[in-house]
């Protein structure tokens, strides 16, 4: 199963500060060592919500507003993609996350929706196909 | 809370496992005996953890633990033999060496993964055993994991591991990477192993579902990590891009009430562009390595072809003939000469293609394969001759294993039905 892991924003991320050559290199060593087991399939690092901006939808009209936004906390600053086979094996590979050179960082698990999990809703193309092949076989009978 | 706990450890164990393993096989030479001691490893850390909390790097602990276990067992073992004692004073050696654990065992980490998983797959064993035992000491997978992939018992999964362990063992296969000569065979003999992890996942051969895509995830990680140890094999990397690129149609291949979508009939849209882009980056590199293409990357460029097709009508099928040709040229077999009529069917019309089928009528080796009639019965189809095209496709539906296949098999012989469909 696949994990978004959300590195949320701090002071730094969000003024803009570029991580030291240490960290670089630690999150370098980190990333790979997800390489290496097999699990990193994506990620990367977001330029502050300064440089963002939000749609929003009023009965369905939309409104852009431009960034920054104030609640620094809830903001993301990275994101990086695992597939693994469980929420403890995603719990456990973020558990290594260099947090000293990151300045202690809040750190998101979480899962990504999969084919399963949309149970008995199908596309409307699939429905189709379905209902289609339904009627064939009772034309049969 | 211990249930905590033992969560956290099994997490850990998934991902240190291998490791673990592999660097105890180098010391003792014995994969056996390895796990063994990897195993006392793990029931040491369920009993303090719990207690003491997660030591901050659990695999270095598994590893130092393992490690003085070999010590005590060597000594213990067989009488003092000087073999043995040799090579117990050796690890203690080690033991004392200082303290940089981590650099120590990432010089070697690589190398050992890589014996371990030349071994697990050595010719020397039975191809299901080498599956069972890769996934187990390579893929960090329970007995019972790959009992419920492979639809047998686990005293059956058990019983291939122990036979296994005992015929490298007698067979004095020696933990370590093959020679240059000896490489193409061996390293085919690993990704051979990894595909039908992922194929038994892709298009399961037996059991209720048609597919199962754990199998695929575990195959994919495995092909993965072999990616990362050995950069410079294009196969590894043709093998990961075919797997990824057909991992990323999973969601597309089962329809309503588990049954079987085949490619020109999946929603496109449902396809994973994920996974295919990562495909596509690992064919690059194992055309950028230089070379003519292998089998894998033959496979995976044919698949390409699809993931880059946004509907079937856009599918360059003049070059997926030419691929497989390229394919039956490098590995011929009646299976990829079969893919071959398909393609040259879509390409240049289903009569072009019914004679390529024609001439496997008479192949020993698709006696029995229900792809043959299912095939032929589709270019019948296409060609009008449905009463033809229903006797081929009833053929095929009593051949093959997969309930869900069957089915599939079942609903296009009835409709070339008259009556059915319109037909008159």
């Amino acid at each position: 199963m696949r994990f978004m892991i959300i590195r949320k924003a701090d002071a730094n991320t969000e003024a803009g500060v570029m991580p030291r050559t240490e960290l670089l290199e630690a999150m370098g060593n980190y990333m790979e060592e997800m390489v290496k087991a097999g699990v990193l399939l994506a990620g990367d690092g977001l330029h502050p919500s300064a440089k963002g901006v939000r749609v929003a939808f009023s009965g369905g009209t939309p409104s852009v507003v431009d960034g920054p936004f104030a609640e620094t906390k809830e903001l993301i600053a990275g994101f990086t993609l695992i597939d693994v086979k469980s929420l403890d094996e995603a719990i456990e590979w973020v558990k290594r996350w260099p947090a000293a050179l990151d300045g202690d960082p809040e750190i998101e698990i979480r899962q990504v929706l999969e084919a399963e999990d949309f149970g008995a809703e199908f596309t409307p193309e699939q429905r189709e196909k379905e209902e289609r092949m339904r009627a064939e076989i009772e034309d049969r009978s | 809370m211990a249930s905590d706990a033992h969560r956290a450890i099994d997490a850990i164990w998934r991902i240190e496992s291998a490791k673990v393993i592999a660097g105890l096989a180098r010391m003792v030479r014995d994969v056996g005996l390895a796990e063994d001691l990897a195993q006392d490893a793990l029931v040491a850390a369920l009993e303090q953890w719990p207690e003491s909390g997660v030591p901050e790097n659990p695999g270095a602990w598994l590893m130092a633990t393992a490690k003085h276990r070999a010590i005590d067992a060597l000594r213990r073992a067989s009488t003092l033999e000087r073999k043995h004692e040799l090579l117990a004073r050796e690890l203690e050696v080690e033991q004392m060496t200082p303290p940089d654990l981590d650099a120590a065992l990432d010089d070697h980490v690589g190398d050992d993964l890589l014996s371990l998983v030349f071994t697990t797959c050595h010719p020397v064993l039975a191809t299901e055993a080498r599956v069972a035992l890769t996934l187990r000491l390579f893929g960090g997978l329970t007995t019972t994991e790959i009992a419920r992939a492979f639809l047998v018992s686990e005293a059956t999964v058990a019983q291939r591991i122990v036979r296994a362990k005992r015929t490298l063992a007698a067979t004095h296969v020696p933990i370590e990477l093959p020679g240059r000569d000896e490489l193409p065979e061996r390293l085919s003999s690993v990704l051979g192993v990894v595909y039908l992890v992922f194929n038994e996942g892709y298009a399961a051969t037996g059991g209720e579902d048609w597919i199962r895509p754990a199998l695929c995830e575990d195959a994919l990680r495995l092909g993965r990590i072999l990616a990362s140890l050995m950069p410079r094999e294009p196969e590894v990397h043709g093998l990961v891009a075919l797997m990824e690129i057909q991992a990323s149609r999973l969601r597309a291949r089962v329809g309503p009430g588990g049954a079987a979508v085949l490619l020109g009939d999946q929603d496109r849209a449902r396809w994973d562009q994920l996974l295919i882009r990562r495909g596509l980056a690992a064919l690059e590199r194992a055309e950028a390595l230089g070379g003519s293409l292998g089998t894998y990357a033959l496979q995976a460029a044919i698949a390409a072809c699809h993931a880059r097709a946004r509907t079937v009508e856009d599918t360059d099928w003049p070059r997926i003939a030419a691929l497989y040709d390229a394919l039956a040229q490098l590995a011929p077999s009646p299976v990829v000469e079969l893919n071959r009529a398909v393609a040259v069917s879509m390409a240049f019309g289903p009569a072009a293609g019914l004679e390529l089928v024609d001439r496997l009528a008479e192949e020993p080796a698709l006696r029995g394969y229900h792809l043959l009639p299912s095939v032929r019965g589709d270019l019948l189809s296409r060609l009008g001759r449905l009463d033809e095209a229903r006797t081929e496709f009833e053929r095929a539906a009593s051949l093959t294993q997969n309930a869900r296949e069957r089915e599939l098999l079942a609903g296009r012989a009835a409709a070339c039905l008259p009556g059915a469909n319109g037909r008159p």
